[in-house]
């Protein structure tokens, strides 16, 4: 320690220890250590406790952030937790995925002259301290309101609505597909960014709000919303879904063997725990040499999931340029350092047949950047004869998804955009349907985590008032 | 948690279960499949509801012991709990008063075909059903077939019972002899339903399969099930599984099962191993 006494406020911010790349890049453990709770209080006290501090509007699910970090400098580790759980029922989960690098922390007042307060990772060590100590608080039961919500899908959105009305006194049931709650904190982000056991303790702690959870039940089959709002007497409905059909890339032989969409590829591993086979039953295949397409979170996931597999290379195969690559920084940078091979200003243009219906290879062309297109981004255009084959076996392509009509095809009288998504209003979740609100990646597309509890946190605001008044004016 | 209610060995390798799952009951419709997963470790397998009882909140279904997963399976007995069970999946079968119809079931497929042969008999079609196997005892539900049909045609491939035949041989007799024939459909494995689509293209009737490929969710989310109908991807999971066959890429159904046969085998024989069954 000595040495350290004079800089009270360290310039720049605490790093969390990590994995040793190379080490990391064959087993599924988490990468970053975390903070110690030295560590923690360092960090803290960089955080100047701004009087109107800016990075709260970073922040959609408006974190208490000077207010929890000022309980860290105290080294009030469990009264900080509290804080932040008053605004957010996952923090162990946002510390973790939240791109911080465009919420909270880019727009905190030190990011002006050097590195922004490590908000996400402050986050993340109150949250584990209170898991560790055991001494996970919930909240005296309000007074029951007898309204009941009926909420669907159980990701990120529909988990912080339910936590949200079950605190004020609702009866909520939240109904989920797959045989696990959490939506993609389950199914799609690997252990390794995300232990599974800390997306089960935040469940645990939504169920202990009171939230009734019922899994294995796919909505629009099992029953219809209607039938759940006028048979099964709930007064209102979140429909919080997801985008979860895959994209595929329309070229030749993309259903060959071997190839996966990303979802696939990731819920075998992480839901299905393919990666521990023959422990468990679910088979994946091993790639020697994989190809992943795309640039985003989803894509980083596959490529890193394919290493940890046992893949002696892996290609990230991208059409535009590093800089444009929608995922996180913080994972595009874990990647490089363990090994994964990015081909940027690339494109696929067919998968080539073993002759037995296997993938064996992809033949892709060279791109270069020309106009910029609508969202801004210069438009990638193939270079006439750039043609080139790289050997593989298996192939990834991750380039998003898109709006699943399971659902919302069983309700005709719910207005959907021309892309399939439902169109709800922003700031309460209300759609066309009465008593139905929306919200997270089924209204907006694909986005990310604390936007999709953001959402849920509205409609949880706009669901009470709702119940209280039985109004309803959508206009869109 | 879902309970078997009774369990019925119909042959060496094929299990019959009722269970209980009400909500599900209450929904399900011919041609309806559902997902379990028989334990936590366990994988993710669809079966069709071979017949269901709403009073009761029952479900049947029938299945083969062809790996680990369906094996495992065929050791539970009355009283034990499936984990997991989704469903009703798939779209339903489409049921309307064609006329006269053929209804194939080969092998296993016997007990998918039947709710569908059944409802379509209710909708007033004369309904002629072929059931075929490789042999005798793989043969299962011939009254109750007979029961929904106004002809019943039995095969084997090796004589053991019935006509020492492939379903496509009488088949191919019917829509000879028979031009009021308006729809066939096949369920039963790929290569049948591949030779089935064959046989009537050359009488040009519409043809109805049952694809089963390889599922995970089930639910439109992941493309493990994709398969090509008319040029065009499709899922079975939710376009399906019932699809025009004459228009599926059966060869490509076929090589995607495959897929997995290293590791398969590689399950069943640890399994295997560690129950010391044969
Ligand atoms: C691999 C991957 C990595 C990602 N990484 C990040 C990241 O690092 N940071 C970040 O912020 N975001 C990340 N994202 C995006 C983020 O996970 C999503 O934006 C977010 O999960 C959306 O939340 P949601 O609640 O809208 O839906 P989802 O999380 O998609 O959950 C929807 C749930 O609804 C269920 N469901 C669907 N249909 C039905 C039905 N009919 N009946 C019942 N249940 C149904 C689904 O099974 C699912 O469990 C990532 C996404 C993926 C796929
Ligand atoms: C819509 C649908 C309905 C079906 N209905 C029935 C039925 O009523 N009765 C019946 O006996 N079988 C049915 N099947 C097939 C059944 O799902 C497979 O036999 C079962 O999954 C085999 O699992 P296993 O572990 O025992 O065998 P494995 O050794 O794992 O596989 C044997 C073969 O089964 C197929 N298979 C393996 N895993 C899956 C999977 N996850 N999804 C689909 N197929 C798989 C593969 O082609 C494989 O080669 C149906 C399949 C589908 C898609
Ligand atoms: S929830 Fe996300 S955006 Fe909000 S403070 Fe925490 S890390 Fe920042
Ligand atoms: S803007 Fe930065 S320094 Fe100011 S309160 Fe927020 S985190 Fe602390
Ligand atoms: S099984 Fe996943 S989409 Fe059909």
């Amino acid at each position: 320690m000595e040495g350290k006494k004079e800089e009270k406020k360290p310039k720049n911010r605490v790093k969390m220890r990590e994995q040793d790349p190379l080490t990391r890049a064959r087993n599924f453990n988490e990468v970053p250590y975390g903070y110690t709770p030295f560590d923690a209080v360092e960090e803290a006290s960089r955080c100047l406790s701004c009087k109107r501090p800016t990075c709260r509007e970073g922040c959609p699910v408006e974190v208490d952030i000077p207010g929890f970090i000022s309980l860290i400098k105290e080294r009030k580790f469990l009264e900080a937790c509290y804080k932040v759980k008053g605004k957010n029922a996952l923090p162990a989960v946002c510390g973790r995925v939240c791109p911080q690098e465009i919420q909270c922390e880019s727009l905190c007042i030190l990011g002006k002259k050097g590195e922004p307060v490590a908000i996400g990772n402050l986050e993340r060590f109150v949250a584990d301290y209170e898991a560790e100590k055991g001494e996970i608080k919930v909240p005296e039961k309000p007074k029951p309101t007898g309204r009941k919500v009926v909420i669907i899908g159980s990701g990120p959105g529909g988990l912080t609505c339910a936590a949200d009305l079950a605190k004020s006194g609702h009866q909520v049931t939240l109904f989920e597909a797959l045989q696990k709650p959490g939506g993609v904190l389950i199914y799609g982000i690997p252990e390794f960014r995300l232990p599974k056991v800390i997306v089960e303790r935040e469940v645990e702690y939504i169920k202990k709000l009171g939230v009734e959870l019922i899994l294995d039940a796919v909505i629009g089959k099992l029953y219809t919303v209607d039938e759940l709002l006028n048979d099964k007497g709930y007064d209102a409905c979140f429909i919080a879904t997801g985008a979860g059909l895959p994209i595929f890339m329309g070229i030749l032989g993309e259903n060959l063997n071997g190839i996966y969409s990303a979802n696939e590829f990731l819920t075998r591993a992480n839901l299905m725990k393919a990666y521990l086979f023959p422990e468990y039953d679910t088979p994946i295949k091993r790639g020697k040499k994989v190809a992943v397409f795309g640039g985003g979170n989803v894509a980083m996931d596959s490529a890193r999931v394919a290493l940890r597999l046992g893949a002696e290379r892996v290609y990230l195969i991208y059409r535009r340029s590093e800089a444009e690559m929608p995922a996180r920084k913080a994972e595009v940078h874990h990647a490089y350092e363990e090994g994964i091979e990015f081909l940027l200003l690339t494109n696929p243009t067919r998968f080539i047949d073993d002759g037995k219906g296997n993938v064996c290879g992809v033949e892709c062309i060279k791109m270069e950047l020309g106009e910029p297109d609508e969202s801004g981004r210069r438009r990638p255009v193939p270079i006439k004869g750039s043609e080139f084959q790289i050997e593989i076996d298996i192939a990834i392509p991750a380039l998003g998804t898109r709006a699943n009509p399971l659902l919302t095809k069983t309700m005709p009288d719910l207005k959907l955009n021309k892309r399939g998504y439902i169109v709800a209003e922003e700031e309460t979740g209300m759609t066309s349907k009465l008593g139905v609100f929306a919200g997270g990646d089924i209204v907006t597309g694909a986005a990310t985590v604390i936007l999709a509890m953001g959402a849920g946190k509205k409609a949880a605001r706009a669901i009470n008032e709702y119940l209280k008044w039985k109004y309803w004016d959508f206009k869109s | 948690m879902f309970k078997i209610l009774k369990k019925k060995e119909l042959s060496d390798v094929v299990t019959l279960f009722e269970i209980d799952a009400k909500d599900i009951a209450r929904k399900v419709q011919p041609g309806n499949f559902f997902v379990l997963k028989i334990h936590e470790q366990g994988e993710r397998i669809p079966l069709t509801i071979a017949d269901f009882d709403r009073e009761k909140g029952t479900l049947t279904t029938v299945f083969q012991k062809v790996g680990k997963t369906t094996y495992h399976l065929g050791t539970l007995n009355e009283g034990v709990f499936i984990m997991d069970i989704i469903g009703p999946l798939g779209i339903p079968s489409h049921i309307e008063n064609y006329g006269k119809v053929v209804c194939i079931g080969g092998g296993v497929g016997i007990a998918p075909v039947y709710p569908i042969a059944r409802a379509l008999k209710e909708a007033g079609n004369i309904i002629i059903s072929i059931i075929g196997a490789r042999t005798k005892n793989l043969i299962f539900w011939k009254e109750k077939m007979r029961n929904v049909s106004d002809e019943l045609i039995v095969t084997t491939d090796d004589g053991s019972y019935g006509r020492k035949a492939v379903v496509t041989i009488p088949l191919d007799e019917l829509l000879r002899e028979d031009k009021d024939i308006k729809l066939v459909i096949a369920i039963g494995p790929a290569i049948m339903m591949k030779f089935v689509c064959r046989t009537t293209a050359k009488y040009n009737v519409k043809t109805i399969v049952s694809l089963n490929s390889i599922m995970v969710d089930a639910t439109g989310m992941c493309g493990a099930c994709r398969v090509e109908v008319g040029g065009e991807t499709k899922f079975a999971c939710v376009d399906g599984p019932e699809f025009d066959g004459h228009k599926v890429d059966f060869d490509q159904l076929m090589k995607r099962q495959q897929m997995y046969l290293d590791e398969e085998k590689i399950a069943l024989e640890r399994y295997r191993e560690k129950y010391g069954i044969k």
